[in-house]
């Protein structure tokens, strides 16, 4: 079976490729480039004026399941990522039962092969029952098929804990995925700490509770050659410690997510419980920080942390309203829109943070167009304008922030090893 | 105007005219027979998820004496016990057919919520650390009463109109008010700056550093943690009440020091205008933030605690009938005057 996507902007930073022409897939797997119009095959596909770039990567995704179907499930979740142009999500290990044991692994491998729109791949938790010292069994939890390990959700606070827990995961090569929030400085918070939280008489989450746990996880990389990649960077600070890691050479990276660069605390006015997230909306100098981290490079990878909750878990009181807002079928177009059309990154660059670097930072063999690789591949047309409609989107759950937003770039379809997920058609 | 979540969101002419429907429902209260029909036949439920006697007691009185149905949900004793939400309780309150729910919950931003849930007015009688905007309307009374009405009431306008008798400005240009304290936590402090800044006067918050919210400074206010100079020519003192379990949580070394440093007496109101007006919206801690002496009354001082809880049950009055009555405010004086129930 010949796939040919015709006359595409291919676009593939891993090896440096920008131009129009003729992606050939064939029998699942990438086999070249041609020149415009001199490739054949047994389905061609038309794809002028849309980008054609290595399937999109989500490193940080909370899919749900096991345990909270009713925000989301595998299936679901996995839909949403497919309609987001996503051809891979990562999923936190914060389900019920959690992902610490192997056959928790092996339930979402086997759930996500079921209903294939996208590839999920498990992140477990670092420690077992997500708990704060017992290690999980790390070794048997990579043989089941881990990409990743994390304490997202429920930060490790003991500092002797997170150096165990780093030099264990080195001796593996798994990265370690760490969620910098000191407990300490954040009890009850619901919101970023400053101004408008004054005003609103919201109980405050400061920018350095962040950066002090970002700073210690750092230093404890530095002390263990632990592979460690920063979560949803949110605060100016946080950019500032992983540009100070890189200065080093220590093998940290870092991700943050659309609603960093694109809404400040003041979205949390009124109360409003979609702008509710941890870590929480900051402000404008943070967004400019982040921007710049981007642009440089220092923030490797754009994730969504995609948190899905049920409506009543959002229309409360603003204090005990859930953290967390969908993202995976608005995070292309708010990087399209936001970087790419702003001028703070080219598309390249944009896929590079969202394809390539996710695939180096876990170690898969994606996240590129060379022959011989999957054919995971996302096509997207980075022109055609959209308005957010909750009603019409994927997943399971609606708790957004960009209801009725005009966006620009939308996915058209993706190649998941070769296989077309279009489900515009249906 | 359709709720009062806070007086952030009110502005100035709405509150002045709370505050001359105040005025005229005022002397009510001196009358042998305490009680009017304005709101005859109109149901009011006070909703109260946090413990409270004075303001509920205070929304009680205001809605009986207008004649309401009031109305009072015990949380303890409702559904909300067995988990029931917020929403589902205003809905079905609402469904009662309610005319309006007073509410008080620990939660910021509560009454903005209920306020987006149901299609009859809130009130909100505090939420979190937010807004308590009827503490806020009647500190305003109460200054206006003993610092301006004698003035605002005896002075010709510009144009010679007559009028100006029954139609006070609430102008409080001049007036200086330091509010001290606990003002991270506070909602009083919160609503006082709204209402207080909208009308002309200047704020200042006095208290120690770890009481003050971050970006304070920001809000149109002085912000001091030196009591003399917070206190400096100050023309009315509002004291916050200090929760004790603010020491608990390591925001205060120990009541005494904050006592000594921060505490309102006879000796640190000497920075204070002579004659200052001292306020505190209750429950007072005396001796810790306040000196049992300023608290029943000092030489130089006029503390006017008391006046406070009379001028609330006025305020919570005029902010009920704005909000329920179906009579323009403006043909107010006949419900007052010639509809008396005499039994």
């Amino acid at each position: 079976m010949k796939i040919v996507l015709q006359g595409g902007r291919i676009a593939d930073p891993s090896q440096g490729l920008e131009q129009v022409g003729d992606l050939v897939v064939e029998d699942g797997v990438i086999s070249g480039v041609s020149a415009y119009r001199g490739a054949s095959g047994d389905e061609v596909i038309n794809v002028e004026g849309c980008v054609v770039c290595p399937g999109l990567i989500d490193m940080h995704v909370h899919l749900r399941e096991p345990g909270y179907e009713y925000k989301e499930d595998i299936e679901s979740g996995a839909l949403a990522a497919a309609a987001g142009g996503f051809t891979a999500v990562c999923c936190m290990p914060n389900t019920n039962p959690p992902i610490d044991n192997p056959s928790v692994v092996e339930y979402i491998l086997r759930r996500a092969k079921e209903k294939a729109y996208a590839n999920v791949l498990p992140i477990v938790s670092l420690t077992k029952g997500m708990g704060q010292d017992q290690l999980s069994d790390i070794a048997e939890l990579k043989a089941a098929g881990a990409v990743a390990v994390s304490d997202d959700a429920y930060p490790i606070q003991n500092a002797e804990t997170m150096r165990r827990g780093m030099e264990y995961c080195s001796q593996f090569d798994l990265p370690l995925l760490t969620h910098n929030e000191d407990k300490t400085l954040t009890q009850g918070g619901a919101m970023n700490e400053g101004f408008v939280a004054t005003v609103m008489g919201a109980p405050g989450i400061p920018a350095i509770s962040e950066d002090i746990a970002a700073w210690r996880n750092i230093l404890l990389s530095g002390l263990t050659g632990c592979r460690l990649h920063l979560l949803h960077i949110s605060t100016a600070g946080t950019v500032e410690a992983l540009r100070y890691a890189k200065s080093r050479n220590l093998p940290v990276s870092g991700e943050t997510a659309p609603h960093y660069w694109t809404l400040t605390d003041k979205a949390c006015e009124g109360y409003e419980t979609n702008a509710k997230m941890n870590p929480p909306l900051r402000t404008r100098k943070d967004i400019e920080a982040i921007k710049a981290g981007l642009k440089d490079g220092s923030i490797d990878a754009i994730a969504t942390d995609h948190a899905p909750h049920a409506i009543n878990e959002k229309e409360c009181e603003f204090d005990k309203a859930m953290f967390g807002i969908i993202g995976l079928e608005t995070s292309l177009a708010l990087a399209n829109t936001h970087l790419v059309r702003e001028g703070i990154l080219s598309i390249s660059d944009m896929i590079m943070r969202m394809s390539t670097a996710p695939a180096r930072i876990l170690g898969l063999r994606s996240g590129s167009l060379r022959e011989g690789f999957p054919a995971n591949v996302t096509v997207f047309d980075p022109d055609e304008r959209w308005i957010v409609n909750p009603a019409e989107l994927h997943s399971k759950s609606k708790n957004t922030p960009f209801a009725g937003k005009e966006l620009y770039g939308k996915t058209r379809f993706t190649l998941l090893e070769g296989k077309l997920i279009d489900l515009r058609r249906g | 105007m359709r709720d009062l979540t806070g007086l952030e969101h009110t502005d100035a002419e709405d509150i002045r005219g709370i505050l001359r429907t105040a005025h005229s429902f005022k002397d009510i209260l001196s009358r042998p027979v305490k009680k009017v029909p304005a709101l005859r036949g109109k149901s009011v439920i006070l909703l109260f998820y946090e413990a409270s006697t004075r303001t509920r007691t205070s929304f009680e009185t205001a809605a009986k004496i207008l004649s309401a149905d009031a109305m009072n949900i015990s949380v303890a004793q409702s559904s909300v016990v067995k988990g029931e939400s917020l929403k589902d309780t205003l809905l079905t309150l609402q469904s009662l057919a309610a005319d309006c729910i007073v509410m008080r919950h620990s939660s910021s931003g509560a009454a903005e919520f209920a306020a987006k849930v149901v299609d009859i007015p809130i009130v909100n009688a505090g939420d979190g650390r937010h807004e308590h905007p009827t503490q806020g309307l009647l500190d305003l009374y109460t200054i206006w009463e003993k610092r301006l009405k004698a003035s605002e009431l005896t002075e010709p306008t510009d144009t010679g109109a007559a009028g100006n008798v029954a139609s006070p400005r609430f102008d409080f240009s001049g007036v200086t008010v330091s509010i001290v304290g606990d003002l991270a936590h506070s909602r009083v402090a919160r609503s006082d700056v709204w209402g207080m800044v909208k009308l002309g006067a200047k704020v200042r918050w006095v208290g120690p550093k770890t009481l003050l919210p971050v970006e304070a400074e920001r809000l149109p206010i002085e912000v001091h943690t030196d009591l003399h100079e917070g206190l400096k020519n100050a023309d009315v003192v509002i004291v916050l009440r200090l929760q004790t379990e603010r020491q608990e949580k390591g925001l205060l070394p120990s009541l005494r020091e904050y006592s000594r440093v921060w505490g309102i007496n006879e000796n640190s109101l000497r920075d204070a205008k002579s004659g200052v007006l001292v306020m505190h919206p209750g429950p007072m801690n005396r001796g810790v933030e306040i000196s049992s002496r300023v608290a029943d009354g000092v030489p130089g001082a006029e503390t006017v605690i008391e006046r406070q809880v009379t001028n609330g049950v006025a305020v919570r009055m005029a902010v009920l009938y704005k909000l329920i009555g179906d009579n323009p405010v403006d043909q107010l004086s006949s419900e007052v005057d010639d509809k008396r129930i005499g039994e």
